[in-house]
């Protein structure tokens, strides 16, 4: 089975490379025979993938120790569940999960696109092929999960215990889902360029896949922020590690590409902007591929480093960044200029948008990349972090979240900025008024948490105003309104939910980073503590065993301030056995929407144990808010107009003739 | 407005934009960063006081004291020279004596390293890269 799904990788690479090939040939050439092998082909590699990806499956699932990957990685006596995370819980596994995605969006575009112009689906296979090659080419040749070790040994060395959670069955697929997806947009780009115009059926195509894309980076991200939060026993949720970062990129690029593209595909305007922002957010997922695998950084995702791999990733990305970016310098200037508005519209609105959150991706760059070409070029070692983030990104968000809710109430060509701000008088009235009860009513809250608590107040209201001035609040009866609303295109609620879920997650943010409260103290069993109105009692630590592991588990009880037991809490200190590792299990205690955390330290000389404990006032927002956005996206995609099969003959006629494009 | 004075407002507004990042990035760069030393590096450096740094190496065998209340003491050591430490709270999970450490905070009048996060290793094989660059270069540390 092993070496079956190493063949099959090999007649996946095969195929990418004649998926690579001949459709482009036959696109240039006007050979429809050649053009229609993209579809087939593409199929084939993603079920060759597949194939092999269930191979290294089934080799975990079974404990094959005889494969090299397998015995670095997992443990027999491991949870099921584990077991096949555990597939993509190492890098060669991860890569895999990586190609396997690529191959599923290339052949969903095979399946769905089939009412494409045939040479513009012909080169987005093609494109496809070039980047499943090089990937699949990678693996191959630097990360081979199927080898082979000659002398067998009994037992596995173990999944690194951070791993071991239910995130790892969530986090890396989403995150690849949205990573990847973006490639799709990527190839619709450059098959653009390729053809040398932009067509109606292109400007209808890329919005929904940047939707779904960016929906599941979206999830991948904020699954991964509270993993991190719960598994780690810091604490923290975000630390702008540079990971975090190369993730958090492609994702602020993509939300621009997402704006851009509703221009695009409703005004025909920003047309040259939105695909050169199709290539720069995958040419930052594959920046982020490159500083996560590579091994230029520490961190839980960089698994085993090797030089090699470091420097063919290096080739990749420069190869598909660079080769990409020149093409848009050749043939952008050929593309017809279109579409005007005035800056007071909806597009000038989507315009500040994509500016704020271009400057706000480059800050983040910065920051990411700074601190490795300083060591590069001087030997310096420096460390950007959250105070560096905070100065730049902070700046440069704020004013962005201040606007969003401008933004759908404008009109489409000519808005009244006026009239706009009358509309969303009310949202307006509910900040102050949030702005003010927090400044009076809750004790040591600074200036800027009342305003941040405002400008959450401001995004939630402001969601709501669109939806109720949309359904006709104020001019029509109840009973006609809700009739209305129901009948709001769903790319409006998609809309209103996302920047709802926008304003949960500030909400959120503002809350822990305002008010929470930290205390670190040594207990004994029966001894207490006081934080924010709750009683924690210690009730003491007892051993435990786990499948892979042993752990002292401490006890607490969660007394409320009328003196009444709430409930217990444990939080617990493992080692697994295998690895010789210890970890930190954080006890979590949600009362909504706020949490108490509490992790437990070293042993104190008299019995005691260090205990650290958080009161983390409206954290769950933070990922309720990712949730909700994620919801928007999914929303916003069964738009019948956005639905991949509706533009049907429609966009055939409309594909003879080039649509124009604003050219900035 | 013409079609090309609207495309030179859109251009000087991107302008804008990117001055304004710019800057906040250069001024950010100048006051938040913070250098990673060895504790032989340091004798060189000239930190202000309260400036903070990343401090890189070993733990010193022999050197930890825990268990008085919630401050832990340590030292760090690149073999040639050692600094003293102190912390208050709970130690990442993998710190162990002769294990590769970055703590991040600022030198206490009296010459004490007062770190408010110190970080170990993610699992038992890989050392915080400079630490590993730095250990390597002098000779005192390899990787297995």
């Amino acid at each position: 089975m092993v070496e079956t799904g190493h063949f099959a990788l090999v007649l996946a690479f095969a195929m990418a490379l004649v998926q690579s090939v001949v459709p482009l040939f036959g696109a240039r050439t006007g050979n429809e025979r050649m053009m229609a092998v993209g579809g087939p082909v593409a199929v084939a590699g993603f079920a060759l993938t597949a194939l092999s990806f269930a191979a290294l499956t089934m080799a975990y699932v079974q404990s094959d120790f005889s494969v090299a990957n397998v015995w670095e990685n997992s443990h027999s006596l491991k949870p099921m569940l584990y077991k096949v995370t555990g597939t993509w819980g190492n890098h060669e596994g991860s890569m895999l999960l990586w190609v396997l995605i690529l191959t599923l969006f290339g052949a969903l575009v095979a399946v769905f696109g089939s009412n494409l112009p045939a040479t513009l689906r012909a080169n987005v296979l093609a494109v496809q092929g070039w980047i499943g090659a090089a990937f699949l080419l990678f693996i191959l040749v630097t990360s081979n999960p199927f080898v082979r070790i000659i002398d067998p040994p009994i037992e596995g060395r173990d999944l690194n215990p951070i791993l071991q959670d239910i995130g790892l069955a969530v986090h890396p697929p989403m995150l690849y889902l949205g990573y990847v997806g973006f490639s799709v947009c990527f190839s619709f780009a450059v098959a653009a360029l390729i053809e040398g115009r932009i067509d109606a059926a292109w400007a209808r195509w890329v919005r929904p896949w940047t939707l779904a894309a960016w929906m599941f980076l979206t999830g991948g991200i904020a699954m991964g922020s509270y993993w991190a939060y719960y598994e780690l026993g810091w604490g923290g949720f975000w630390f702008w590690d540079p990971v975090e970062n190369a993730s958090f990129m492609p994702w602020l690029a993509g939300t621009a590409l997402l704006h851009s593209a509703i221009v695009m595909e409703k005004r025909s305007a920003l047309k040259i902007w939105t695909l050169l922002l199709a290539i720069l957010t995958f040419s930052l997922s594959l920046l982020g591929t490159f500083l996560v695998r590579s091994g230029v950084l520490t961190s839980v995702h960089a698994f085993a480093t090797d030089p090699s791999r470091g420097v063919f990733i290096l080739c990749i990305l420069t190869l598909f960044i660079g080769g990409s970016l020149a093409l848009f310098a050749l043939r952008a200037g050929s593309l017809a200029a279109g579409g005007v508005f005035h800056p007071i519209s909806r597009e000038g609105a989507l315009v500040l948008n994509n500016l704020f959150l271009t400057t706000a991706t480059a800050t983040v760059l910065v920051g990411t990349l700074y601190p490795l070409v300083l060591e590069a070029i001087t030997g310096d070692k420096i460390s950007v972090g959250a105070p560096f983030f905070n100065l730049t990104f902070g700046p440069l968000m704020a004013p962005l979240l201040v606007v969003v809710p401008f933004g759908p109430v404008l009109a489409w060509k000519r808005g009244d900025l006026y009239g706009a701000g009358q509309r969303l008088m009310a949202a307006f009235a509910g900040a102050l008024l949030a702005v003010l009860v927090v400044m009076m009513f809750v004790d040591g809250a600074s200036v800027f948490a009342a305003l941040g608590i405002g400008l959450a107040v401001w995004l939630i209201l402001g969601a709501l105003t669109d939806l109720a001035l949309k359904s006709g609040f104020g001019s029509v009866s109840g009973h006609v309104m809700l009739h209305r609303l129901v009948g709001l295109p769903k790319s409006v609620f998609g809309t209103a939910l996302a920047h709802f879920g926008v304003g949960l997650t500030t909400l959120g943010l503002v809350g822990v980073l305002s008010f929470e409260q930290e205390k670190i103290l040594a207990m004994r069993p029966g001894e207490t503590m006081e934080i924010a109105g709750y009683t924690l009692l210690f009730d003491g630590l007892t051993p435990a065993r786990g499948p892979n592991y042993t752990e002292e588990r401490g006890r607490f009880e969660l007394i409320d301030a009328h003196g009444e037991a709430e409930s217990e809490l444990v939080s617990s200190k493992r080692f697994y056995t295998a690895r010789q590792m210890p970890t930190t299990e954080a006890g979590i205690k949600t009362i909504w929407p706020s949490q108490l955390y509490v992790s437990l330290g070293d042993p104190t000389a008299d019995d005691g144990v260090v205990v650290r404990v958080w009161w983390k006032p409206l954290v769950t927002l933070i990922w309720t808010g990712g949730l909700v956005m994620m919801i928007g996206g999914a929303v916003s995609l069964m738009d019948r107009r956005l639905r991949v099969g509706a533009p049907s003959r429609r966009a055939h006629r409309a594909a003879e003739k080039p649509v124009s494009g604003l050219p900035i | 407005m013409t079609r090309k004075q609207k495309r030179l407002s859109v251009i000087a507004g991107a302008l804008a934009f990117l001055g304004a990042a710019t800057a906040l990035t250069f001024y950010a760069l100048g006051q938040k960063a913070s250098f990673f030393y060895m504790p032989a590096e340091l004798q060189a450096a000239t930190l202000e006081p309260g400036q903070r740094i990343r401090l890189g190496g070993l733990v010193e065998k022999g050197t930890i004291v825990r268990g008085q209340g919630t401050e832990v003491a340590f030292s760090v050591t690149d073999m040639e020279s050692s600094v003293p430490v102190t912390y208050v709270g709970i130690l990442p999970d993998l710190f162990r004596e002769e294990q590769g450490v970055i703590a991040e905070g600022s030198f206490s009048p009296s010459g004490v390293f007062v770190a408010d996060s110190v970080l170990a290793k993610h699992d038992e094989t890989y050392m915080p890269k400079e630490v590993a660059d730095s250990l390597k270069a002098k000779g005192v540390w390899q990787e297995n």
